[in-house]
This record gives C-alpha cells, structure tokens and sequence, in this order.
C-alpha cells in the first residue's frame, strides 16, 4: 500500500531527526555543561588545567591587587583559597569579604583564570524574578554554588 | 507525531491500535520521569553545601551593643549549654517573619537568644526592636558586617546554634518558621540541654 | 475592612469554581441542558468575585495599608502611585492573583463569546477551566494568603525591590500571564475534545483565536522582559537562558508549534492527535515554569524566598493537571480518527516540519533547563547549563525551519509542486546566495554565522515578499487587477506575512548586531576620549547626585562623530539603603541603526571611572521584530473567520472543508 509505506516514511524519518537532534543536544550539553567546585576541592582534587568550571566563596582580606584592569584576588571557603584573575570591570557589589562565584579555567600557574564574575547581591528576601534579574545583572544569590 | 499512525476510513487493526497507544504514552512516561526529578529537587537542600563552620568553635569576635544598651556580644558570651545566635536586621524582610517565633521562645525561656544586628543602621534596629519587641539576650552591632563575613552569613536572617564549648552545632539559613522549629530546633535545644 | 472581603470573595469563588467543575461536566454526560447551563453563569460569576478580590487588594497597596502583610513587604508610602499599583503583582501572592484573574477572565471570555459552541462542548470546556481555577485557588488560599494580616501594624513599608520600579517590568508580568494563561484555553479545549471523543475542523477553528490571541500576549510579555534585561541590567545583554526565561519561551515555542499544526486540523482535518497533544504541552509547560520560578527548585533562590510547601502543592497540581491530562490523552487519542493522509511536498508537509523542529527546540531548551536539575538528583553534581549550549542546538534547528518558512506559505495543500515553488523562488535564491557571498566576503572574519544569518535574512524576508507579489498576481496582470486582489486579501494572510516578516527582522537584529558589537571595558578620568563605532566618547566627568531614595553616581559623557556633537549621554550607577542594594542605569542613545551604550562604574578615588561602552548595531530590530510578530498576530487575530464565534456561522454554510482547494482561496488559508 503506498499511502501507509508513506506513513511509515514520514514517521521514520521524523524519528530520525528528532533522535538525531537529542543526540546532538546531550552531546552539546556535555561540551558545553560547568561544574561548581569550591576552593577546597580544587585544592584536593585538582581540575583539568584549560576546562572551564565554575568556583565560589569569599573574596579573601586584603588579597585583592590590580594592574590596569587586571584585577587579581584570592577566593576562599575557609580552608583553602583559589587565586583568581580577572581582565574586565567587576561587578558593583565587588569587594573584600563578598561572596563571589567566577566562571574561568585554571592556567598553567594554579591560577584561575576568570572570564566572568558575579558578586553576591543584598541579602535580602526577594521573589525570584528579582533575584533571576539581580543573578543577570552581575550578582548572584547566593546558594549551592549555583548562580 | 501519533497521527501517523492513525488511519483515515481504514479499519484499524489491533496491532496499529497497540502501536497508536504506544505512541500516546510516551508523554505521560516522559512526564513521570521529570515529575520524580523535579520532587527530588524540591527536596535537594541547597543550603547543605556551606557547611563549612558546622562542628567548628564560632569565630572570635567583640562587638560594641547597640546605642543605649548595654549588653554587647562577644564570643566570650558564648557559654550557656545551648544558645542561639540569630542575624537579624531592620531592612530584612524575612525577618519579620519568624520575629514572633523568637518572641514565643523569649516569653517561654527555652533558650538564651544573641543577635547579631547585621549592617543596620543602630537607630533603625532600635526602632525596630521598639515595635516589634526584643527577644535577644544580648546583642552585638555589627556595623560593617565583618563578624557577619566571619560566621559565612550569606543572607538574613540566619540562626546558629552554638554550644556550651562555643561551637557551631548547627545553622539555620532563612526564617526560622514553625516547622522548623517543632521538628528540629526544640529537639535539638531539648538534647543539648540534657 | 477591604482584606477580609477580598478573602471572604477567594472563598466564595472556590466553591463556585468547585460547582462549576464538577455540575456542568455531569451535566454535558447526561445531556441535560439546565446543569450545562451552570457553567456560563459560574464563569462569570467566579471572574467577577476573584476581580473584586484583586481590587480589594489594589484598593490595600493604593492606601498603603501596611496592616496588610503583602503590601508592607512590598510597598512604601512615598513610591510613586504606578508602582504602588505594579507591587500588587510584583511578588509571590500578588501575581497568583493576577494569575488567577486572568484564568477567570478567560473562563468568563470562554462563557461569553463561546454561545455558539456546541452546548456538551462548551459546557465541559468550561468544566476543566474550572478544575484548573479550583487548584490555584486553593493555592492561594492555602499556602500564599495575599490578605493575610499583621499585628501590630507597622509605620511604614518595605518597599518594592529598586530593580522592580521600572515601567517596562510594570507592564511585563499581566502580558506573561495572559500568554500563559491564555494557553489553558486551548488546554481545556484539548481535555474536553478528548472527553468528547471529536477532535474535527471545526475544533481547530475554535481553538485558534484563543491560541493566536495568547500567542501575541507570551509574545509581548517576552520581548518587553528581554528589553527590560537589555536597558536594565547594564551588559547590554538581551537574552540569558536562564530558567526564568526559558519558562516563558518553552511554552511560547510549544504555542508557536500549536498554532501552525491547528491549521492542518482546520484544513486537511490530520494531525489530530498530535495538535490535541500540543495544546495540553503548551498549557503544561506553562505551569511547569510556573512551578520551576516559584518553588526555587531551579532558580537556586535563597532557600526563604521559596516555601516547600508551596512547590509540594505546585507539583501535586503539575502531576494532577499534566498528569492527568496526559493519562487521559493516552486512553482517548489511538481512538481519534485521523485525517487524510499527505505528502511530504505540500503545506502541511512543511507545517509538519515546523512542527518538528520547534518541538524539537523545545525539547532541548527543556533539557537544557532541567539538566542541572538531574544532574543534582544523581550525581550530587551542582552544575550550570549556559548560553553556548543553547546557541550550540538552536542555530542548526533554527536554519532549516527559516528556509522552510519562506516555501511553505507557497505550497498548495495536498500536493505541493516544490519544483514550481522553487522556480518562482529563484530571483530571492539568488539575491540570498548574493547576500551570502557579500557577507562572506565582508564578514567571514568577523563571524562566519553572521552569513548565513544575513543570507537567511534575505531569503525568509524576500520570500515573504515574493509569496505576496504571488497571492496578488503583481506585474503578471494589470496593476488595477493586483490592487483588488491585494485588498481582497484575507486579514489572515497579511497577518502571517507580517508575522513571518517579525521572523526575519529579529534574526537581523541578532545577527547584526552579535557580529558587530563593538566593547570596551575600561578606566576613564575627565577629559578622557574613546572611540566607539564612529563615535568619539568624551568622559566629562561623574559626580554623586541625590535622589529620592537613592544616591546615585552620575557620569557625564559627550558623544561626537567626525568632530559634530551627537548627544550627551548620562549613565548612572545608584545606591538604594532601604533594602541596600545597586542598580545600573544605562544611557542608550537608540537608533535604528544601532545603539551606543555606556554604563558608568565605580571610581578609583582619583577620578578615574570605571566605564563599559558598548556600541550594538541594528539592535532594536530585534525587538522591532517581535512587534511585527505580535502585530501580524493581531491583524490575523481580527481576520473576519477567526473571529470568535465567527467558526459556527461558517460551519453552517459550508459543509466541505475542502472547499478552498482553487489558488485564492488556498493562498487565503495559509497563515
């Protein structure tokens, strides 16, 4: 029957796309997903140097020196602490003691090579709308080393 | 995507009827699959991850009281069996709310309770306080927020729970609400206190 | 006084919301007529008491009565009257009030304009609203009380969040939540099909104008968030794919998919099962991002800013709705009869490859959404799923589905003739391949997406064009002979052309205006120059300025090109104490050209600034784009056949559904 081997054509080959493209997606999403890791476990585990990741904690006293524009700060939580650089403008609620979370890789150095971070916003209740715009704007909520 | 399956005028066979509700369940399996995810995630504690103080002595501090008191909070204050430490301020919200619960606790003499007033203006605090009744033992004004940085306070209010030796039992991030209260807090307080 | 009536007007809409789930739907299996007519009445009724709940809560942030726990949270008596009435959705409880006015509102809209579906139809449609009604009610009542009290009352509020007082951000949350809710009309169309066991053209037509009409409002609502984000949020960034956006858009594409698959039932009576399908995801994943934003699952919210109860009661509702809904789809949807078979090459053979891919994108941003979701259940992994992931699936499912769109509308129904279609598509190939190789010559360096981008610009935009010139035969008969054909055109057609020009204006906007960004981050004292496009910067200077309840750091830069004075720019960086808190507030100097962006930061105590200048060209046809969509919809929307209630009169007089097989007619249906 031609209109069902049709049917079947149709349904195949929508199969295919669609299996083709989930592949494609979870494939993306490998390459493309960013761990959280605290400076304790940086210290511990290590990370693959060149891999991008995510690291969070407090900005540590009295560790934060800049160059121009470069700015170069320690992160900590606690127990270790993770040097950091960074080459643009930080975000307004930037500064010693903050909370901050930095998206980068590590360098050869040990050191953590930011290409973005958010600084912890007020500590304040706020319905999350807010909170979702604030974590845009450069700041982030702080919890669970998400941003 | 099921439409295919289905035929038009043709009488449907058993098989393609089996195929067509294969088809039709895919979204309700698909659905049940998030749904277990997504009560799972209700249920993943975020707050878990900054544990790093628990089971730690409370940082050294001495903080100055607020403008006319007299009872400031200094980590030498720490000396009950059980106490708790609670980040508050006037500007936070959130702490409006579980403000009656610490009052309850006050009234009823379960437990000494300190604040920890955190980047408030004194005279907002003691406005507030005036309102709203003060349920703290002693309270220390932390001006610029430093004893706050060193406690890892993250947002107000936050609670700790403080031993006799002086060492973070536990931390409560958020308002403390009833629940909260009847299923950890008192029986924790009630153990620490035996 | 107000509160407790507004409370005791909640009460009182769940039980009329309760009798109208449960009367009219026993009612519709017995036929009996009086018990089908509860629905109508309650409708209203229900619509009316939760508007006098919303007004008594208006009426309590208009007074600024902080006795009221919501309005002190989120209130303050010297906020000016606009945000003052914008705090009344600008939170938790407020919103799911205005989410459930507008879910009445279309459950009275439904009861007004729906007297001429068929009774069972109508009275069921109305049923399952309901249902849906009871659930937030009880939401409200239960969990997020927006009138509860407080003891003793303070002086003075709160405040509404700094970043809320926007005009932009007043006005985004009502257009979100009709899109949204808009969308559980057509879910309740799907349920009460399903019930019935009929899915049939005249379903479709039904189901259109509701679908179209909350289309256009998630449209609105999505453009006017990511302008809000674009102005506001000093990064000159528009779209972040973060789940709060994602909640809006998975359904916006899910609306998107239902819309073109709804005129495949309209037209060819197929796809039934799959559109009845569709319109329960819409509505589902709607709810699922209400879920998603309220319970703080996913949006990594303070743990206080979310109350677990309230997710548990959010996702007992999601499992009762969509599971529901689902299980019953399963049960009922292999016994639909489906529709005349088709061909790969004909309208609804490229509508079906709309669908696939914007399912099929919806599908990825799904995953992408809820990935770290899973990842956090399994593994204990705490991870972020950003931007690159997104554009990494987006632009290959993308591409195909704008060729498509520039062929489809040409197709005839059936039977498409793809050779013919080309053939006369072969002036706008070529310009396309043209603009390609310009742009490869121009731009391959810069970013070789950006010539596929401009070749598909020229395609979709051309082809749009080309399909009218065909519609009205331009330049083949005389031009008197075009002008009647023109403005004999159906309103739907304009609409779709328009709609499908938005497509092409946004993807330009993008396209430019990613390739061409120019930024600079970087350290300026008074008297300072950056150039910037074609512009030369000058940095005057910043001082610290007072406001109402702020204080602000305003810097002063003045714009020249070749020498001539362009504009004074004034970006400021503001300090709120009351929560503390900063804001950027960016100076856009906008033209269609493109924008010239400067923010202002903090200063080195020197008087040297930290400044970011951006200049974005062709950014604003992004959102000029998304206009055009909306317009295109509304100008369908107001098609005399969409009309709603327009679909029975047409019922009456034609019996064929194929009656639209000659070339005007068929060139009339495709929107």
């Amino acid at each position: 029957m031609r209109p069902k081997r049709q049917r079947l054509l149709i349904v195949i080959t929508g199969l295919v796309f669609i299996g083709a493209a989930i592949g494609f997606a979870l494939f993306a999403l490998n390459e493309e997903l960013d761990v959280f890791r605290s400076p304790s476990q940086v210290a511990d585990e290590g990370f693959p140097e060149g891999k991008r990741f995510r690291v969070g904690g407090l900005v540590e006293d009295g560790s934060v020196s800049s160059a121009g524009i470069v700015t170069t700060f320690r992160v900590t939580d606690g127990a270790n602490s993770l040097t950091i650089s960074y080459n643009k403008i930080l975000p307004d609620l930037f500064r010693e003691g903050q909370g901050v979370i930095a998206l980068g890789t590590l360098n050869a150095g040990g050191t953590f090579e930011a290409q973005e971070v958010l600084a912890k916003h007020d500590e304040n209740y706020m319905p999350p709308e807010v909170a979702d715009a604030l974590k845009k704007s450069g700041h982030f909520k702080p919890e669970g080393g998400d941003s | 995507m099921t439409d295919n399956t289905d035929t038009a005028g043709e009488a449907p066979t058993r098989r393609r009827s089996r195929t067509g509700l294969l088809f039709a369940l895919l979204p309700v399996a698909a659905f049940v699959v998030i749904g277990v995810f997504l009560f799972r995630g209700l249920s993943l504690d975020p707050s878990e991850i900054y544990s790093v103080l628990i089971n730690k002595p409370a940082p050294a501090f001495d903080l100055a009281p607020l403008p006319g008191k007299d009872n400031g909070l200094a980590s030498s204050d720490l000396t009950q069996p059980v106490q708790l430490v609670n980040v508050f301020a006037s500007w936070c919200v959130a702490c409006r709310v579980e403000h009656p619960l610490l009052m309850e606790l006050k009234r009823n003499g379960t437990v000494p309770i300190h604040g920890l007033n955190y980047k408030d203006q004194p005279q907002a605090a003691l406005n507030w306080l005036r309102n709203f009744g003060d349920p703290y033992d002693r309270i220390g004004s932390d001006l610029n927020g430093r004893v706050g940085i060193d406690f890892g306070v993250y947002g107000v209010p936050e609670t700790f729970i403080v031993n006799g030796e002086g060492v973070i039992v536990r931390k409560i991030t958020g308002p403390i609400t009833p629940q909260i209260l009847q299923k950890e807090l008192l029986p924790l307080i009630a153990e620490m206190q035996k | 006084m107000a509160p407790e009536l507004g409370q005791y007007a909640l009460v009182l809409a769940i039980l009329v919301a309760t009798v109208q789930a449960i009367v009219p739907q026993i009612g519709a299996y017995r036929r009996d007529a009086a018990w089908m007519g509860v629905a109508p009445v309650a409708a209203r009724a229900q619509f009316l008491l939760v508007l006098f709940a919303f007004g008594c809560l208006m009426t309590s942030f208009i007074a600024s009565d902080f006795s009221v726990v919501n309005v002190f949270e989120n209130s303050h008596s010297l906020k000016p009257l606009i945000y003052k009435i914008s705090g009344v959705w600008g939170n938790h409880e407020g919103s799911l009030l205005l989410w459930i006015l507008i879910l009445t509102l279309f459950g009275a809209a439904v009861a007004q304009f729906g007297q001429n579906l068929p009774p069972t139809l109508q009275a069921r449609v109305l049923s399952v609203q309901a249902m849906i009604g009871v659930g937030f009610l009880a939401f409200i009542l239960f969990t997020s009380n927006p009138f509860a009290r407080l003891d003793p009352a303070p002086f003075e509020g709160a405040g509404l969040n700094p970043l809320l007082q926007d005009p932009a951000l007043a006005i985004h949350p009502p257009f979100l939540y009709l899109g949204y809710v808009g969308l559980s009309v057509a879910f309740s169309f799907a349920v009460a099909a399903l019930i019935e066991g009929r899915v049939d053209p005249a379903w479709a037509r039904w189901v259109r104008p509701w679908t179209l009409a909350a289309w256009c409002c998630l449209t609105a609502g999505i453009a006017l968030g990511s302008y809000w984000a674009y102005y506001e949020l000093g990064w000159g960034g528009w779209w972040f794919w973060d789940p709060v956006e994602n909640a809006s858009f998975m359904p916006w594409l899910a609306a998107t998919a239902l819309l073109h698959s709804s005129i495949v039932v309209e037209k060819r009576d197929a796809l039934k099962s799959w559109t009845v399908l569709l319109a329960i995801l819409a509505f589902s994943l709607s709810l699922l991002g209400t879920f998603l934003v309220r319970s703080g699952v996913l949006n990594s919210v303070h743990a206080f800013a979310s109350d677990p109860a309230r997710g548990v009661f959010i996702l007992a509702f999601l499992v009762f709705v969509v599971g529901g809904s689902l299980t019953l789809y399963a049960i009922r949807a292999p016994s639909l009869k489906g529709g005349g078979l088709f061909r790969p090459i004909s309208r609804e053979g490229t509508l079906v490859l709309n669908n696939l891919l914007l399912s099929t994108a919806c599908f990825t941003v799904l995953l992408g959404t809820l990935y770290p979701l899973f990842l956090d259940a399994v593994a204990e992994e705490k991870v972020s799923v950003g931007p690159p992931y997104f554009n990494a699936v987006f632009v290959p499912l993308m591409t195909p589905l704008i060729a498509a769109l520039a062929i489809g509308p040409m197709l005839a129904w059936k039977r498409g003739d793809l050779a013919g279609v080309m053939g006369r598509l072969k002036f706008v190939a070529a310009i396309a391949v043209l603009v390609g190789l310009g742009m490869a010559w121009y731009a391959w360096n810069v970013m070789p997406l950006a010539v596929l981008g401009f070749a598909l610009v020229a395609w979709l935009a051309l082809g749009v064009v080309r399909e009218w010139a065909e519609r009205v035969r331009l330049f083949r008969w005389d031009i008197v002979d075009s002008w009647r054909r023109a403005t004999g055109l159906p309103r739907a057609s304009y609409g779709m052309s328009m709609a499908h020009l938005g497509v092409a204006l946004t993807v330009f906007g993008i396209t430019a205006s990613e390739a061409w960004q120019e930024e600079k981050q970087v350290f300026m004292r008074p008297g300072d120059v950056q150039t910037v496009s074609d512009f030369e910067l000058t940095f005057v200077g910043a001082e610290r300025l007072p406001g109402p309840n702020y204080s602000a750091l305003a810097g002063t830069f003045a714009v020249t090109r070749n020498g001539q004075p362009v504009t004074i720019l004034q970006p400021e960086a503001r300090t709120f104490t009351n929560p503390p808190m900063e804001t950027t507030e960016a100076a856009i100097r906008t033209t269609l050209a493109g924008d010239l962006y400067t923010v202002v930061g903090e200063g080195d105590g020197q008087g040297g600034y930290a400044v970011r200048l951006y200049y974005k060209p062709m950014v604003i046809w992004i959102w000029l784009g998304t206009l055009a969509m909306m317009i295109g919809g509304m100008i369908s929307l107001s098609d005399r056949r969409h009309r709603i209630g327009a679909p029975a009169r047409k019922q009456a007089d034609t019996a064929g559904r194929d009656r639209d097989s000659g070339a005007l007619a068929a060139a009339g249906a495709g929107d």
